[in-house]
């Protein structure tokens, strides 16, 4: 039996759960402006009750409903970090839903929904949990990424999305389904206990689990050779919508990966971190290089988002569980410089017409000087220039590399961001030297835009030049490793 | 199940097995959507049977009654509501570099899965759910203990899961207005 008191452990997810279904009704009931507002306002409320509900979580360590959902500091770092992208994302969703006539109810309850899949899917040691919250992520944000009905292209993405996402589901569970067959566990934990004991390692089908884990989550994390979608869905998805996919669901699927590799299978790193080696060079190489050649931001900001989850893979696959905490503060980092980067591209777009073309952003520095200067703080960030907290995030990543003496990894990292730092540049130097080549259309102009750029900025900046106690917060998150 | 005699149990499982992965074979590769659905049913009967032979009754008869039954009519209700114009669509390239490079790597992973699973020696932990202790208290009173006791948190999500499939097909299909 489970005791009624276990419940108020899981009271972010309650709320979440709640509000969502709250925001259904209002959505079903009344159309409109106004109760659009409504929904947003009451969206808002949700996200930061349940982020008060988390917070209050932190210290926490229990293991609740019979070992199958777990509540420690790693997972409430995670939480914190979904649903800060959650009220960002709601901030800039209330004019972008207007704009784009898209049926607001359903959209913040989906994007609740979403929020609830990755934080069960991220505090839980036992796979069938994780799977289940990995698979309410996943459809939340398959059918948001449809939502503008009458572009083709969100269509498009919606559709190619689900189908890819589907397929790496299938190998994800076929992992498990290995995993369990060789060794009769789907508790991490207890998996470890057994890995220690007993040398599953020899067993084929065992690795042949494993290897399936890493295919269904390198597709979530987009990484090469699994990154075909990440572009087209990143581009044809509504923008708060990838804002939301790039950093919520990024984080989400490397906080599962680094629990089920870090607590389950660290004592067989070394069979893992080779392939894991491989993928991370491809996937920075790749990533940087085809964002080179592109001349549509979105698609631009995609193959960054790929090269980005390079990076945090450099640290990952150090195995070093002291350094784990790097990944997390890159996380927490990333979510500020992509979603601040999205909310220009936003911005600069219109009903139907998004202008995400590079052209577009010729001479904003002269035409509108602040939103200029943001995005260039964003795109330098994301670069990795100091004193900006993207610096910081990569010091710590590759200083783990360095540390565990996987030189070769760190000398490719920092020659990755060389080349990185020539695209970000390209939109800057085009922002501010180049004539705008065709007569340009108003900016959506919304104090919310406003508030949540500078959000950004002030946490970039303040991670940047004091990361101490963000980095403490996560080196605590990452104790449980230990 | 228990009580069968272990070679005629083996045949029917290597008989089964055959006929489920021949006929998911056939489904993918018909051209013709209702085809391909009837092939699917074929599978799914096959796969209750292999159920049976595990003991696991419950999840056989929910099987047969669920998939090969109310899915299978929704599917096929689907096929011929939206009326798909088969044979109009561009034939494909019967042989291109992605398809080859595709079917390569397939046939390897299952050679190697296949290798796996005849390397296969029992490691693993013996559950508490034996076939005598089945027959005594009853597959579904197994499952149903199983699912509403241990597993409860996960099945609670599980309706998550589905309601967020509902509000999917309700938002995606509803009419455009304009």
């Amino acid at each position: 039996m489970i005791p009624a008191s276990e419940f108020k452990w899981i009271l972010p997810e309650i709320i979440l759960t709640g509000w969502a279904l709250v925001l259904l009704l209002i959505g079903g009931f009344s159309k409109g402006a106004l109760s659009s507002r409504i929904s947003g306002i009451l969206c808002l409320v949700g996200s930061f009750s349940a982020l008060f509900c988390t917070l209050n979580l932190w210290g926490v360590n229990i293991d609740i409903f019979n070992k199958l959902y777990t509540i420690d500091d790693y997972g409430t770092f995670l939480k914190v970090v979904f649903l800060i992208v959650l009220t960002l994302v709601t901030i800039i969703s209330f004019r972008y839903t207007e704009r784009e006539g898209i049926a607001s109810g359903e959209y913040y309850s989906l994007l609740m929904f979403g929020v609830l899949g990755m934080m069960v899917m991220v505090s839980s040691h036992h796979f069938i949990t994780i799977f289940i919250g990995l698979e309410v992520m996943s459809l939340s944000i398959y059918i948001l990424c449809g939502l503008l009905r009458n572009n083709v292209k969100s269509v498009e993405a919606s559709l190619k999305y689900f189908l890819l996402g589907a397929f790496a589901t299938a190998f994800l569970l076929y992992g498990i389904a290995l995993i369990y067959g060789s060794t009769g566990i789907l508790d991490l934990v207890e998996l470890k206990r057994y890995l220690l004991t007993k040398q599953p390692f020899a067993v084929t089908m065992f690795l042949a689990g494993i290897g399936l884990l890493i295919v269904g989550f390198g597709f979530k994390i987009a990484s090469v050779p699994f990154h075909m979608w990440t572009p087209d869905v990143y581009q044809g998805a509504p923008t708060s919508i990838t804002a939301y996919m790039a950093t919520g669901v990024k984080a989400a699927a490397f906080g599962a990966l680094v629990r089920v590799f870090y607590t389950a299978l660290l004592p067989f790193i070394c069979g893992w971190s080779t392939i894991l080696w491989v993928i991370a060079v491809l996937t920075m190489c790749i990533g940087n290089i085809t964002a080179l050649v592109q001349r549509d931001v979105k698609r631009l900001l995609a193959y960054s988002s790929i090269a980005h989850a390079g990076y945090i893979l450099v640290a990952f696959i150090t195995g070093d569980r002291e350094f784990t905490s790097s990944i997390l503060f890159y996380l927490l980092v990333y979510t500020f410089m992509n979603i601040g980067a999205f909310t220009v591209v936003i911005m600069l777009g219109r009903n139907g017409e998004e202008n995400t073309d590079i052209d577009s952003y010729a001479g904003l520095g002269v035409r509108r000087p602040f939103i200029a200067l943001c995005m260039s703080i964003f795109l330098l960030s994301l670069a990795g220039i100091p004193p900006l907290a993207g610096f910081a995030g990569k010091f710590y990543v590759i200083s783990a590399a360095v540390k565990s003496q996987y030189y070769w990894l760190a000398v490719i990292a920092v020659l990755n961001s060389v080349v990185a730092a020539y695209y970000y540049l390209r939109i800057i130097t085009n922002m501010y030297f180049k004539e705008p080549i065709r007569e340009l259309g108003v900016i959506d102009d919304a104090p919310q835009y406003g508030f949540v750029m500078l959000v950004c900025v002030w946490a970039l900046f303040h991670m940047g030049i004091f990361p101490r106690m963000f980095i403490l917060l996560a080196q605590q998150a990452t104790r449980i490793f230990l | 199940m228990i009580g069968i005699d272990i070679g005629f149990k083996w045949f029917i499982f290597v008989v089964t097995a055959l006929l489920a992965t021949g006929s998911s074979l056939m489904m993918v590769t018909r051209k013709n959507p209702i085809h391909s659905a009837l092939w699917l049913i074929v599978t799914f009967f096959s796969i209750a049977i292999i159920y049976v032979l595990l003991n696991a009754t419950f999840i056989a008869v929910a099987q047969v009654m669920v998939y090969a039954g109310a899915i299978m009519m929704l599917v096929l209700f689907v096929i011929m509501l939206i009326h798909l114009e088969w044979g109009k669509a561009q034939p494909a390239p019967k042989y291109s570099f992605p398809k080859l490079m595709g079917g390569l790597i397939t046939v390897m992973f299952f050679l190697q899965v296949l290798a796996g699973i005849m390397a296969y020696t029992n490691i693993g932990k013996k559950d508490t759910y034996t076939p005598e202790m089945l027959a005594s208290m009853g597959n579904t009173q197994a499952i149903g203990t199983l699912l509403y006791g241990k597993y409860v948190f996960a099945f609670e999500i599980a309706s998550i899961l589905l309601l967020v499939g509902i509000i999917g097909a309700v938002v995606l299909a509803k009419k455009i207005k304009d």
